[in-house]
């Protein structure tokens, strides 16, 4: 087993007096897919949201434990959040691609990160991580178009270039393909294969077939707790715990 | 019979109607075991209102016209061969007859007018039996008619609705009768103005001096581009230059960095700040700044600094309009998505740099559309000119010389003696048109943006 990417010990996630996350441990590699499964509510994209510190944003919020990327603490005074979240990118449930070009769109954290100094480095990066993203064809002649003139599913992609262009170590996926159709669903997939390997990926999914299809290895969450977590294949031919059998046999959810 | 009596029996006849027609719904479900389709208290209500609605509205058409029917007996009278022919002085003899006639004023210039007064006062009373007469008779008419009709199978519930819809909508076409009719009225007073000065003399002309008007080119002296310049100088420039900053910035501030806490005082605050009444900022303006800016103008050498700069209306103008750009740029920012902000935030954008770089821009519309409000309202603002800026009309560039607007120049032309058919009066019309020709397309175009801005996120 090679050493983790990231390193979650003993996470509890309160807002105001609730507690969302009681006790979480979990470790995810740098080459492999992490998919959290759970009902509605369980609090997998709560966890999902303090690998990157998004719960800063509200303001109830309060984590306790530790959190590790490459062995630093993420909530530890001295950690950059700015530098964070460039290195652990974010894909939202819902495409929310800026109202600025598709050029730009993807160009935003280059730039605000200053990683080019020239703006044939940029042209790169932008062609480089559309590619990547499997968008380049259907945009390259139009890339001056508005990003949110593209369809859902092309947005999402668009987000997905847009978080690879500052190179990012992980990428964090919140129900990635909720709001699409199931052709969409099907491209993102695949482009999540693509990617694996070169980002540490954990996505959140209501869809058990799509944990399946696309992640090594399975977190199943319930009422803040972390239930088991495994190989995908063992969660689904051979869940240890009971409330995972009853899950993925769709006894509630 | 007086006005108001002749309401107060209608009224009176109303409630009977409504007593009766209730009885006569009550007698009928008496003993019934029917499902009925109106209450008693329908019925009641259906009665009143036709005994109350028809001598109303036939009341508020006959103020209207019964004037000139009263004006057309008089001069259907013999004496009335002797009144001059219609112009100036048979009008004032005739209002001076009617003044008479109806105990305003006990005395008379014209000879004339004391000799038609009687004959005024007879035609206005005949006409008052008569409209009495025909008011009563119909609320009569409508109560007995509505009151045979009530009965079991008729659905006074449904017809009271239907007065419902009909008074709600009178209510709501007064306003904008209204409006039109002052529209009208401008357009009018404006046409003759018109017709003595040619509008382009009056909109290209770059010499206004209202005080001397020459008999035989009064044009000459009243072309307002120095107004509209003075005007577009204080609201459009110097008070944006002032108010979109600090209203923006104070928008970003309560919608991004704000705690809740702050912005539930805040706020309001702020909203405060525009209920306070434009005369105290005037005071302000004229006792405050004015004189500062004035000393500000002299120590930095600029010798013929005004104490009624446009820079001092501009600045407390602009101080107004700020809350008003504030909440404007606060609805447009907090419409933007929070998913925006997510995502930028995830990117590893700072909270400054988010803001400036994704929601500015996103809110952009919508502001522009606030800040194209803003300007309307301030070109129109009164009140701070007329107290702190200057009746000169001087077209310049200088914040520190005096200047005039639009609106002050309207109140000067309107205040103190002045004839109501000369030119100079007149103008304060053409003025007024115009400045509610700039606020309406201003308007437009503001809606229409913040209109498109708001479906763009929807």
């Amino acid at each position: 087993m090679t050493t983790p990417k990231i390193t979650a010990r003993n996470v509890s996630v309160y807002y105001g007096a609730t507690r969302a996350i009681d006790d979480v441990s979990i470790d995810v590699t740098q080459d492999e897919v992490v998919a959290f499964i759970g009902p509605s509510g369980c609090g997998k994209s709560t966890f999902l949201r303090t690998l990157n510190r998004m719960n800063d944003t509200v303001p109830s919020a309060r984590v306790e434990g530790e959190i590790y990327l490459d062995g630093e603490d993420i909530y530890a005074p001295s950690m950059d959040v700015v530098q964070l979240r460039a290195r652990v990118g974010m894909v939202f449930q819902k495409p929310n691609p800026f109202p600025k070009s598709i050029y730009e769109n993807v160009a935003y954290g280059p730039r605000i990160h200053g990683l080019t100094h020239a703006k044939g480095e940029l042209d790169d990066i932008v062609e480089g991580s559309l590619r990547r993203a499997g968008l380049w064809d259907e945009v390259k002649d139009r890339l001056t178009d508005s990003g949110t003139a593209l369809s859902g599913g092309q947005q999402q992609r668009l987000c997905i270039a847009r978080a690879i262009a500052v190179d990012p170590e992980v990428i964090l996926m919140d129900e990635p393909c909720s709001a699409l159709d199931p052709i969409a669903t099907a491209k993102i997939e695949e482009l999540i294969h693509e990617l694996k390997g070169r980002y540490a990926i954990v996505i959140v999914t209501h869809n058990m077939q799509q944990a399946a299809r696309v992640s090594q290895r399975t977190a199943f969450f319930h009422l803040g707790h972390l239930v088991e977590f495994g190989a995908t294949s063992d969660i689904f031919t051979n869940p240890r715990a009971e409330r995972t059998k009853d899950y993925i046999t769709g006894r509630y959810g | 019979m007086s006005g108001l009596s002749l309401v107060i029996l209608v009224i009176g006849l109303a409630l009977i109607g409504w007593l009766a027609g209730r009885m006569r719904a009550a007698a009928f479900r008496r003993g019934s075991t029917r499902r009925f389709s109106s209450q008693p208290v329908h019925h009641g209500w259906f009665v009143a209102l036709w005994t109350v609605g028809p001598p109303l509205v036939f009341l508020a058409i006959w103020a209207l016209t019964s004037p000139a029917l009263v004006t057309d007996a008089v001069l259907a009278n013999p004496a009335a061969s002797q009144l001059p022919p219609p112009g100036f002085d048979r009008a004032s003899i005739l209002s001076e007859a009617r003044s008479l006639a109806q105990g305003r004023s006990y005395g008379a210039f014209h000879e004339l007018a004391r000799t038609l007064a009687p004959v005024y006062a007879a035609a206005q009373s005949r006409f008052d039996w008569i409209a009495s007469g025909i008011a009563l008779l119909l609320a009569f008419a409508g109560g007995a008619f509505t009151f045979t009709r009530v009965g079991p199978g008729f659905a006074a519930r449904t017809q009271v609705e239907r007065v419902v819809m009909i008074l709600l909508l009178t209510a709501s076409l007064i306003a904008i009768l209204t409006t039109m009719g002052i529209v009208a009225s401008l357009l009018w007073e404006a046409g003759r103005f018109f017709r003595i000065v040619p509008a382009w003399e009056f909109l290209f002309g770059t010499h206004w001096s209202p005080q001397v008007i020459s008999a035989r080119d009064p044009g000459a002296s009243l072309g307002a581009v120095p107004l509209f310049w003075g005007t577009f100088f204080i609201g459009a420039v110097i008070a944006m230059v002032v108010a979109i900053p600090f209203g923006l910035m104070s928008a970003i501030y309560l919608t991004q960095y704000a705690r809740a806490s702050t912005r539930r005082w805040i706020k309001p605050t702020l909203e405060m700040l525009a209920g306070v009444p434009t005369v105290v900022y005037g005071y302000f303006a004229a006792l405050t700044v004015a004189p500062a800016v004035r000393q500000l103008g002299v120590s930095i050498g600029i010798a013929d600094a005004s104490s009624e700069s446009a820079l001092a209306a501009g600045l407390v103008m602009g101080i107004m309009i700020i809350p008003f750009v504030s909440s404007m740029a606060d609805d447009s920012l907090s419409a933007v998505p929070a998913a925006m902000r997510d995502g930028s935030l995830a990117m590893g954008a700072t909270s400054s740099e988010t803001i400036r770089k994704v929601l500015v821009p996103a809110a952009l519309p919508g502001v522009v559309g606030g800040v194209l409000l803003a300007v309307s309202r301030a070109i129109g603002e009164t009140m701070i000119v007329v107290m702190a800026a200057s009746g000169v009309a001087t077209l310049t560039a200088n914040p520190f010389a005096s200047t005039t607007t639009v609106t002050k120049q309207i109140v000067d032309l309107l205040t103190g003696e002045a004839e109501f058919d000369s030119a100079k009066t007149l103008a304060a019309f053409a003025l007024g048109l115009t400045l509610f020709v700039i606020t309406l397309l201003l308007n437009i175009v503001a809606l229409t943006v913040v209109k498109r801005y708001r479906e763009a996120y929807e």
